[in-house]
């Protein structure tokens, strides 16, 4: 069965650590990449009338920035490197959003960054940390 | 409480606004106001008023106009306020919504907003003039209109949604402007002409309404709760309305011109946070009494039924229950249909079933909490009217609770602003067309309309912004009358789908589509 990863991505330090660790892996097993990102969003909300009338246009916004900003360049990356790479960028919980791409694609590992150690993370919990405990596959954390 | 009589609503609603007596320092100049539009205020709030003899009393038309459109529209819809109650419920908790539509606009969101519009003040200070005007037996008629009201929001929140614009740019506007000129044009040519009258009227009472009470009366009431709680008459802020008016106005106007969602986002969290704080006081200071309730309940029943003291008797109770809480929770007035019609649906239904819930936790729960609080604390008092009432109800049972009450009344009226700019707005354009121009002419008169509002004591000014208000529900409830069909048909499709199981849940969806 072919090994695929799904990577979260945010663009930031640590995500492009969990990129070059995924890439290595890929590489090494013939494995196929997702890279994912997830724009922070609840259904349960509150929102003014206008901010209402404007949300399906700013989510389209949202989502061509995410893809070109976020997901476009590590997937570019990828396949340069000889990766076979595919993004998708979605709005929800980080967490669970993961997970329900993990599961309808059947991904065989998740692979996330972590920022650095910070007190509040331990305190609350960091989104790598509800990771781990919502998904209901294996995960590494590049720290 | 002996000779009341219920000649023109507009009273009632001024009523309040006179007793503040927080202008003395203006009244020439207020006086001058007054006499130049009195006699054309009166004739516009003598036609949206004018009552019919019912009786010994005197009924507003535009009562029993709303009243009787909401009963239709529930035998109509063979009671949709309760056969569909479940199912909103399950709507609005997201069970049917389609994951790979994350980010657009629930059910809850639509929901959200739209109450945020319409819990305010009504809920505050009219409830407190109904139970003083009425007795406790007006509680039962404000819930049974309530319930009732809950039909006339589920037609017109599916036409919202069903006849909504969706431009091209992205944006979704929507309300009884655009099912009142689309929804008719398909009915024939005939019709389209009826519909654009119709619409053009709807827009400019709304915009009236927006100016009124979502605005000047929400300012100036908020205003007198403040000079109450901090002194009354010797209070510091007294003869200040200018510089609360000028206050509240750079806030609305951060928001509204200067885009500053902060603000928004603020107090669209802190509202709904507010709204929680006043039941759950309510609900502590009713379990608290819990020994008093069952006496309150048979007080409201007997009330309902035999009122004692009440002029108009039973008639007359009934009226002053349904009057309140139809303005309380505006279902027939279509200013929900707008808030409500920018939801992510494909069934344009599904948000009427989710609008049943706005005059429900509008008039059925936070209503019903801020009578039984009065009652139970033995506040009544025949001198003491609207928000003053109220405080002074939750007071004899949390001395500090009349500042958060304060606090909330504030929020309650900016975010009620908030929303009935953005109404006030969507009218606008539709008369105007989108430009640039149009939109920060209106911005700006809504702003001078707040400060206007909060410093000066424009009783007849106000009583004529409040009569558009209401005025509204004369061209929306007819359109809604002639549409009624197409409700019907969306709900029969719909129901059936349902019933069989043929709609998805959110599990049962495909993901999203990969991005690349």
């Amino acid at each position: 069965m072919e090994t695929v990863y799904l990577v979260g991505v945010d663009g930031s330090n640590c995500s492009s650590r969990a990129v070059e660790y995924v890439t290595e892996r890929a590489l090494e097993n013939n494995g196929k990449v997702l890279v994912a990102h997830v724009i922070e969003w609840s259904p349960f909300t509150f929102s003014t009338p206008e901010e209402n009338e404007q949300r399906h246009k700013r989510r389209e916004e949202e989502l061509e920035r995410a893809r070109e900003q976020v997901v476009g360049p590590v997937v570019a990356a990828l396949q340069e490197a000889g990766v076979a790479a595919e993004g998708m960028v979605s709005h929800g919980h980080v967490a669970q959003t993961l997970n329900r791409l993990a599961r309808k694609h059947e991904v065989t590992s998740i692979v996330i960054g972590r920022k650095g150690v910070s007190r509040l993370a331990q305190i609350f919990g960091s989104v790598a940390s509800q990771v781990v405990q919502t998904v209901d596959r294996p995960v590494t954390v590049v720290p | 409480m002996h000779r009341i009589r219920l000649p023109r609503l507009a009273a009632f609603l001024i009523a309040p606004l006179l007793l503040s007596a927080n202008a003395q320092a203006q009244q020439s100049l207020d006086e001058k106001i007054n006499q130049a539009v009195q006699p054309a205020a009166d004739w516009v709030t003598g036609i949206i008023f004018s009552t019919i003899p019912l009786g010994s009393i005197d009924v507003p038309f535009v009562l029993v106009w709303l009243v009787l459109a909401a009963t239709i529209f529930t035998f109509y819809f063979k009671f949709i306020n309760i056969r569909a109650f479940r199912h909103g419920f399950q709507l609005v908790r997201g069970d049917y919504s389609d994951p790979n539509a994350a980010g657009e606009v629930t059910h809850f969101q639509a929901l959200s907003t739209a109450l945020s519009g319409t819990v305010g003040l009504g809920n505050i200070a009219g409830v407190a003039v109904a139970v003083s005007l009425g007795g406790p037996g007006a509680t039962f008629w404000m819930i049974l209109a309530g319930l009732l009201g809950m039909s006339s929001k589920f037609a017109e929140c599916t036409l919202g949604v069903k006849y909504r614009n969706e431009n091209p740019d992205g944006t979704v506007s929507g309300g009884p402007m655009y099912y009142l000129a689309k929804g008719l044009a398909e009915k024939g040519p005939g019709f389209a002409v009826v519909g654009k009258v119709l619409a053009v009227m709807f827009a400019v009472f709304c915009i009236g309404g927006a100016f009124g009470g979502g605005n000047m009366f929400q300012a100036n009431q908020s205003f007198s709760q403040l000079v109450n709680v901090t002194g009354g008459e010797a209070s510091w802020l007294a003869d200040k309305g200018w510089l609360f008016g000028l206050v509240v106005a750079s806030l609305v106007g951060l928001v509204i011109i200067g885009g500053i969602r902060g603000i928004a986002r603020v107090t669209s969290k802190i509202v709904p946070f507010m709204g929680i704080v006043y039941v759950i006081a309510g609900l502590i200071i009713i379990f608290a009494n819990i020994s008093a309730v069952p006496e309150a309940f048979s007080a409201i029943i007997s009330g309902a039924f035999s009122p004692e003291g009440v002029a108009g008797g039973f008639v007359g109770v009934l009226i002053v229950g349904f009057q309140r809480a139809a303005f309380s929770n505006e279902a027939g007035v279509g200013s929900a249909a707008i808030a409500h019609s920018a939801v992510q649906t494909n069934r344009p239904v599904t948000e009427g079933f989710v609008a049943l819930y706005e005059p429900f936790v509008d008039t059925v729960v936070v209503c019903t909490i801020t009578a039984l609080v009065i009652i139970i604390t033995g506040s009544l008092d025949p001198s003491v009217d609207g928000v003053q009432l109220t405080s002074n109800a939750f007071e004899s049972a949390i001395s500090w609770f009349p500042w958060v009450l304060t606090l909330a009344v504030v929020l309650f009226a900016f975010s009620t602003m908030i929303s009935w700019s953005y109404y006030g707005l969507k009218s606008w354009t539709f008369l105007f067309g989108e430009s640039k121009a149009a939109d920060i002419t209106f911005k700006l008169l809504f702003l001078v309309f707040v400060i206007l509002g909060s410093s000066m004591q424009l009783g007849a000014v106000i009583g004529f912004s409040d009569a558009m208000i209401f005025a509204m529900a004369f061209p929306n409830l007819l359109g809604v009358y002639l549409l009624l069909p197409v409700v019907k048909r969306e709900l029969d499709e719909y129901w059936a789908d349902l019933k069989a199981g043929r709609l998805k849940k959110a599990e049962e969806y495909g993901d999203p589509e990969p991005a690349e």
